[in-house]
């Protein structure tokens, strides 16, 4: 017993070997007392259970320390030669960094959501509908009249008898009016199809997203406060803004909002055609007509709904000068947008 | 709709700025897109009186024009080109340094030996017309050196208005410029036809006539006979007899040139202007063609054919109105005539027809023929069914003035069922309750009435009576937007009130498109869209009726092959490494309207990770697949099991029976260097997943234990796993496959797998000879249950 104790005496002092060893003189010492086939220590500690009771404790208790301050050491001199080793300048650190894949939304939906988080602080829902549709409540009970020039501007494709893709995400405003009492306060995003044939400008489908608010006393005050807020807060606070007339059969008065160029900051530059304002949605007061047709009392309520193209806003304010490179899905546009930027 | 400037100026009596009027318009009533300069360009040219001319010494058909340009070093000398040049004329004339049309910057040059100083120019180098076979001569009192366009009036403005199309009244000068005054004041009245006599307004034969609630009639010894009073609700014809076909003369020519429509023949070009003054579409027919002579207006036969005016043999509907002599259609009504039975050079007597065509008859009968002219798209948005007799006075006017002609008798007006202008009801607190601010009636009263609306007040009312050349304005809301607008939207506040919170939810559908779509961003994904429009994917397909092309024909049941397409458009560009994924929309057949759902899918290829300096990197396989599919479906089909697909490599994800998801390897058209691809999809559900619950954080140490087996082939790892567990019981925390091995060291079929098991207890510190017991008992169990042993190390 008392070689052992002796034995475990002599490793004691090989612990102020730690501090000095080098990195390679560690990795020995650690095999040499702590290894687990050879090591000095390892022995000592295997032999532990073969001994008279009282030794068992004296024994194990102070080669079990011993074990404890030596992996402290060995931690320690690591550590420090670790540190050694970046302080001595062998390490290039301008070679690039680990990486992982950067994910990231498609643009599109990052401006989509963009917008309708701004809605969800002017106390928006958002809803959502088929793209499926029937005339009806694509065209008809949005009071577009049969037959008339205003459907020209809403080719459609048909997939069924009376069953359109939507022309725009306005049919849900009728599926929410005729679902939901007032007051109404959604914003609507999905996706629109058009017959119209790709070209820099226009795409056969794109993002369309609805507003639309129905209340006691609702104005066209309102209506210009919450699309204001919404431009200030998506552009720049101290954006301009202009409302004037337009035509949407199932608003009335209508009325499109244009935003200062943010180019050219209105004085005129060809992504505005030298007007200096750049077109950002469609807007209006609920025509009467539309209420009625969903049931809702339209001496009672007045509302106002919009709808705005997050393509065209995204084209003018990242600058990307064609709309088919949504739809190209090239990892190196989608790629540059991948980082958070807002 | 293209609006001149000029045209406007001489409704109005007043001179106007292009800038101004279009920003006023765009603010008020209907955007103006463009403004375009017409003949602007000529500012450097100058009237040049020519003094003397002989002839060029060294050329025979140059002259030497000495030419007095007002300029204060006297006249110059100009070689001259043109054969009808003569002295004491005077002709368009730019000095050397003037910049012509196109651009180009006159030089001094010499020619032939004779030097010219400047140069007299035709219609065709001031792009005033196609006529290039001399030089312009002027009519002209002012003196030489008077800038050419002080002195001819061609300077003009296009504007270029977006009409809407509830808007039919913008699509004429009269309407514009009611307009325009009602914002920037001025009074309209029709201009006076030059070289028309001066005949007053009442008395002539081509005043109001008497409306005659008739379906028949003769005039003039025409008989006139309304067949289809339905698509023809009125119809005022004139005879008129002895004009002249020629050209126009040239103010007409330039007001139709100045909103960009050719000049044609003095009859034809004095309809053209009475549709851009007054919209409304005329129509002349050369009364000896006329079979009868009668004029007949009613449904068309079935099959019937007629040439059209653009040399278009074409046949037509019980569904279209036409114009027919005795015999048969000479005119699709309100689309076009005829080429038989047009003004010619040989026409002397006319029937000139003005005529109201009921829209939506005009709209399906241009659709079923693809036929689009002037006329039928101003008829399909409505006319002015009240103001005809005055177009058609205005009209008869023009073609006396410039054809010469006589009109003999009163023009016929049948009508059968006339109607009274239209009454709307305005409340003026409505208009107030609407916009949000106070609107006093005076105010409301007076727009309505600049633009045409006659307000009388009625009770608490106003009965508004709308003009006839408004069919749009039918009930209140589109008399406040009359108030609203010509009052201006910008005089409006814009401060945000308190509103009261929706009753509409949140829609799940949305948040369940988020969630995914975080969670495949978070693994290294890039979004991708995909057109919903393709090919045709199996037989439940969704097929569009009226595609765009062929390729485009149906609709996406899957959202896989769209993406596999993408993935080769980026091979086609060197991309190698490739993630994308998407969230969207996909269909299928169903009872009616097709179904519809969403689908997220996703595709991986190339390097696990970026490449780097400090190891190679492996690429993507079935490994990486799995995981992000089993990413995908954690969220996206919350509670789906991924499991091995029952025959092939892949997985899919299973609800109960039911199928929501696969993952497996993917055919392409790769390049050779391309990595394998692999993608899968899974259907959405609207389901969030589980709230995470918490667990205590362990208080207690771990033991672990690295345990190495031997399985026999057909064992799986989950089975094993299941035993471990079951053997485990509630000690074993967690437990993870790190090692396979296949080789020599073991026999054929069977395989080494290792795992590393966690024990713990949460309430005491675990004995190292419990845990053997547990692992030992583990063993016995494999073994017993799947023939597994422990692997000898």
């Amino acid at each position: 017993m008392s070689d052992l104790l002796a034995a475990l005496n002599a490793l004691r002092e090989r612990l102020t070997e730690v501090p000095q060893a080098d990195e390679r003189r560690l990795r020995e010492l650690k095999t040499e007392i702590l290894g687990r086939k050879a090591g000095a220590l390892t022995h000592i500690l295997a032999a532990v259970p073969s001994l008279e009771p009282k030794d068992r404790k004296a024994v194990g208790g102070v080669a079990n320390a011993l074990k404890r301050d030596f992996e402290t050491a060995f931690a320690a001199r690591e550590r420090e030669l670790k540190r050694a080793s970046v302080a001595a300048g062998d390490l290039d650190l301008t070679m690039p960094g680990r990486a992982g894949w950067q994910g990231g939304l498609h643009l599109v939906t990052q401006v989509v959501d963009e917008i309708c988080e701004i809605f969800r602080e002017l106390g928006f829902t958002r809803a959502v509908g088929p793209e499926a549709e029937s005339e009806r409540n694509n065209f008809y009970a949005l009071n577009f009249p049969h037959d008339h020039p205003a459907l020209d501007a809403q080719d459609s494709f048909y997939v069924g008898d009376g069953v359109v893709l939507r022309t725009h995400t306005s049919p849900v405003q009728i599926r929410t009016l005729e679902a939901y009492p007032p007051p109404i306060r959604v914003v609507i995003p999905g996706q629109v199809y058009r017959r119209d044939p790709f070209d820099p400008s226009h795409s056969p489908v794109f993002e369309q997203i609805e507003g639309l608010v129905v209340d006691e006393g609702v104005t066209f005050v309102d209506l210009k406060a919450a699309l204001t807020a919404f431009a200030r807060r998506f552009f720049t606070s101290d954006t301009t803004v202009r409302f004037r007339p337009s035509y949407f059969p199932f608003t009335e008065p209508s009325a499109e909002m244009d935003v200062r160029c943010q180019i050219c900051k209105g004085s005129g530059c060809p992504t505005c055609k030298q007007s200096g304002w750049m077109e950002i949605l469609g807007s209006g007061m609920v025509h009467p007509a539309v209420l009625d047709n969903c049931g809702v009392d339209s001496e009672r309520y007045t509302g106002y709904a919009f709808g705005m193209g997050p393509e065209r806003i995204a084209m003018n304010r990242y600058g990307v000068s064609d709309i088919r490179l949504f739809w190209e899905d090239d990892v190196r546009f989608l790629s540059q947008f991948a980082r958070p930027h807002r | 709709m293209i609006v001149s400037r000029r045209w406007l100026e001489a409704l109005l009596g007043r001179s106007l700025v292009a800038r101004e009027v279009a920003e006023r318009l765009t603010m008020t009533c209907a955007a103006v897109e463009a403004v375009v300069p017409v003949h602007q360009d000529l500012g450097d040219v100058l009237v040049g009186q020519v003094l003397e001319t002989k002839p060029h010494p060294n050329a025979d058909r140059l002259t030497l024009c000495l030419v007095d340009a007002g300029g204060v070093g006297g006249p110059l000398e100009v070689v001259c080109g043109a054969p009808n040049v003569q002295a004491g004329r005077k002709y368009p004339f730019a000095p050397v340094g003037a910049t012509l049309p196109g651009g180009v910057k006159l030089e001094r040059r010499k020619i032939r030996g004779v030097e010219s100083n400047g140069m007299l120019l035709s219609a065709r180098e001031l792009g005033l017309g196609p006529d290039h076979a001399g030089i312009l001569e002027l009519d002209t009192p002012a003196a030489p050196g008077t800038r050419f366009l002080d002195a001819v009036p061609v300077a003009d403005d296009q504007l270029v208005l977006d009409v809407p199309a509830n808007r039919p009244d913008l699509l004429c000068h009269k309407g514009v410029a009611r307009e325009v005054a009602a914002v920037l004041g001025g009074t309209v009245k029709l201009p006076e036809i030059p070289g028309g006599k001066a005949v007053g307004r009442s008395g002539g034969p081509s005043d109001r006539p008497a409306v005659r609630q008739s379906d028949r009639g003769v005039v003039d010894g025409v008989e006139i006979r309304l067949e289809d009073p339905e698509g023809c609700p009125r119809y005022i014809a004139a005879v008129i007899r002895g004009v002249r076909v020629g050209k126009s003369p040239e103010w007409l020519a330039a007001r139709l040139a100045a909103v960009g429509q050719r000049a044609i023949n003095n009859v034809v070009d004095a309809t053209n202007y009475v549709l851009f003054e007054l919209n409304q579409p005329l129509h002349a027919f050369d009364l000896a063609r006329l079979r009868g002579p009668a004029v007949v207006i009613r449904r068309a036969k079935s099959n019937e054919p007629i040439t059209t005016l653009d040399g278009v043999a074409r046949k037509l509907t019980a569904e279209m109105t036409a114009i027919c002599d005795a015999e048969r259609p000479t005119i699709v009504a309100g689309v076009m005539g005829s080429a038989e039975s047009e003004v010619s050079e040989k026409t002397t007597d006319l029937v000139l027809e003005c005529a109201y065509f009921q829209p939506t008859r005009i709209r399906r009968t241009r659709r079923a023929l693809g036929l689009t002219s002037e006329s039928s798209y101003r008829f399909e948005r409505g006319i002015d069914l009240l103001g005809m007799p005055d177009a058609m006075r205005r009209a008869i006017d023009l073609i006396v003035a410039v054809a010469g002609g006589e009109l003999r008798e009163a023009p016929l007006d049948l009508w059968p069922k006339p109607e009274q202008s239209r009454s709307v009801f305005l409340r003026p607190a409505r208009v107030s309750h609407l916009l949000g601010v106070e609107v006093p009636r005076g105010d409301i009263e007076r727009v309505l009435s600049a633009i045409g609306f006659v307000a009388a007040p009625k009770d608490e009312r106003l009965a508004v009576q709308v003009p006839g050349w408004r069919p749009d304005v039918t009930r209140e809301a589109d008399l406040i937007e009359e108030v609203a607008r010509l009052r201006g939207y910008d005089v409006l506040p814009d401060d945000l009130r308190p509103y009261r919170p929706g009753t509409v939810p949140d829609a799940p559908a949305l948040r369940a498109r988020s969630r995914v779509r975080d969670q495949l961003v978070r693994a290294g994904m890039l979004e991708a869209r995909t057109l919903p429009l393709g090919a045709p994917d199996g037989p439940d397909a969704v097929e569009i009726r009226n595609p765009l092309s062929a390729e485009h024909a149906h609709l996406r049941a899957r959202l896989l092959p769209g993406l596999v397409r993408r993935v080769e458009y980026n091979w086609a560009g060197t991309v190698r490494d490739l993630r994308l994924f998407e969230v969207g929309t996909v269909f299928k057949r169903g009872k009616g309207a097709p179904e519809e759902w969403t689908s997220v899918a996703g595709v991986l290829t190339g390097a696990q990770r970026p490449l780097h300096w400090s190891a190679k990197v492996p690429d993507m396989d079935l490994w990486d697949l799995k995981y992000h599919f089993e990413l995908a479906v954690q969220v996206a089909s919350p509670g789906a099991l991924v499991q091995p697909l029952p025959t092939g490599v892949g997985w899919q994800a299973v609800v109960g029976e039911q199928r929501v998801g696969w993952a497996g390897p993917l055919e392409a058209d790769a390049p050779r260097w391309a990595g394998a691809l692999f993608g899968f999809e899974v259907r959405l559900s609207e389901v969030a997943p589980a709230r995470p619950a918490y667990r205590p954080l362990p208080a207690t140490p771990s033991v672990v234990r690295d345990v190495a087996l031997v399985l026999p082939g057909g064992v799986t790892a989950a089975a094993v796993g299941e035993a471990l567990r079951r053997a485990g019981g509630t000690l074993l925390e967690s437990l993870e496959v790190f090692d396979e091995y296949r080789g020599p060291k073991l026999k054929g079929g069977e395989r080494g797998v290792a795992w590393r098991l966690t024990f713990r207890d949460p309430a005491r510190t675990l004995r190292e000879a419990e845990v053997d017991q547990v692992i030992m008992t583990a063993l016995k169990a494999l073994e017993e249950e799947l023939d597994v042993r422990r692997r000898e190390s």
